[in-house]
């Protein structure tokens, strides 16, 4: 269901045995699965609480993006494990949006190297990596070295934080933007800007269109800003319960 | 590092968000655990514009991005409200749109 009345008046958060939960009313929240709603980050579950709280005479599911990142995190709906995960976040490298590059027109072509070079530069210095950029149809030639790198890089992350990391790169469609993000080198505001780097450019020559492109904006950034939000809140160990994140 | 600008002014943005979610559930929004979480997160580390250390920035992303989740979802809520929340015409206001009016039939339809 898209939508479903507000059955209840107040929102709160507890401390259970595997960590935060939501409970509205006197009724925990459960995921869509069933599974009790646990989350291993306080400031994660306020966020959440947040979110329920904030509806109004309806809820509107499709505005709650922490919610739905962690009912995905909770039950697991696609059945991946984390090397499933992370090779599909990986594998995103390969037609890494800001590498992937025009020849006409002209002016986007340059739009396109003064705007994504420095990002692509900035992660091959970060991470000691070649990934270049490609004209052809075909994509960049991405070295497995490089890929090899990304891939222990990830392994570094929990379960909870890679399914955020996944959903970002999903959205932005640029494991590097995506990268930039969760490494704090760019905000959300300027990945989402990158990402839809040729919809800017369109827009400043034709114009925009309020009820497709400002839409769309504002929800790209919105999912972009959960996504990396929620990985770091389920990535700092200070606040996190361990034990829910096994992977 | 990510180009943040003031902390105060993200915090003030952030404050403002957070009073518009309030007022959607009619509750003032001092009293919500968000606002109290993110005045004492602020108070702890006492964000100021000089940037001494990583936990700063790390906080001040942090808030940035939050800030950046709450007004793009109101954002998209409004714009989704004024563009493709109206639903379908009525069956009387589709006939008024080329000047009919649907008839009276005092016993319904047959």
């Amino acid at each position: 269901p898209l939508e479903r009345k507000r059955f209840y008046q107040n929102v709160s958060i507890s401390q259970g045995e595997g960590g935060f939960e939501i409970n509205l009313d006197h009724r925990k929240l459960k995921t869509p699965q069933a599974k009790l709603f646990t989350v291993p980050s306080e400031a994660l579950a306020i966020a959440v609480a947040t979110e329920w709280d904030s509806q109004k005479d309806t809820i509107k599911f499709y505005t709650m993006h922490l919610t739905t990142l962690c009912n995905t995190a909770l039950d697991n709906p696609t059945q991946r494990n984390k090397v499933q995960l992370i090779c599909a976040a990986v594998k995103f490298l390969e037609t890494d949006t800001i590498c992937y590059r025009v020849e006409e027109p002209a002016a986007l072509a340059e739009l396109q190297k003064n705007e994504w070079d420095p990002i692509v530069a900035w992660a091959e210095d970060r991470y000691n990596v070649a990934i270049g950029s490609s004209t052809s149809i075909t994509g960049p030639n991405i070295p497995a070295s490089t890929k090899d790198t990304f891939i222990s890089h990830l392994a570094s992350y929990n379960m909870w934080a890679l399914q955020g990391i996944e959903y970002v790169i999903t959205q932005l469609k640029s494991l590097i933007l995506s990268m930039g993000l969760i490494d704090r080198h760019i905000t959300v505001e300027k990945a989402v800007l990158l990402s839809r780097l040729e919809e800017e450019y369109q827009i400043q020559r034709w114009g925009s269109v309020e009820w497709a492109h400002d839409y769309d904006l504002c929800e790209l950034r919105a999912r972009a800003a959960a996504g990396t939000l929620f990985v770091h809140l389920c990535s700092e160990s200070s606040t996190v319960k361990h034990k829910l994140l096994q992977d | 590092m990510a180009a943040l600008g003031s902390p105060l002014r993200t915090l003030r943005g952030l404050l403002r968000e957070l009073r518009h979610a309030s007022a959607r559930a009619g509750r003032p929004y001092r009293d919500t655990p968000a606002y109290q979480h993110v005045m004492a997160a602020f108070r702890a580390h006492r964000v100021t514009s000089e940037k001494l250390c990583r936990a700063h920035q790390e906080l001040h992303f942090q808030a940035a991005t939050y800030l950046c989740l709450l007004r793009s979802v109101r954002e998209h809520l409004a714009l989704h409200h004024e563009y493709h929340g109206k639903g379908e015409r009525s069956p009387d206001e589709v006939a008024g749109l080329v000047g009919f009016r649907l008839p009276q039939q005092p016993g319904g339809k047959g």
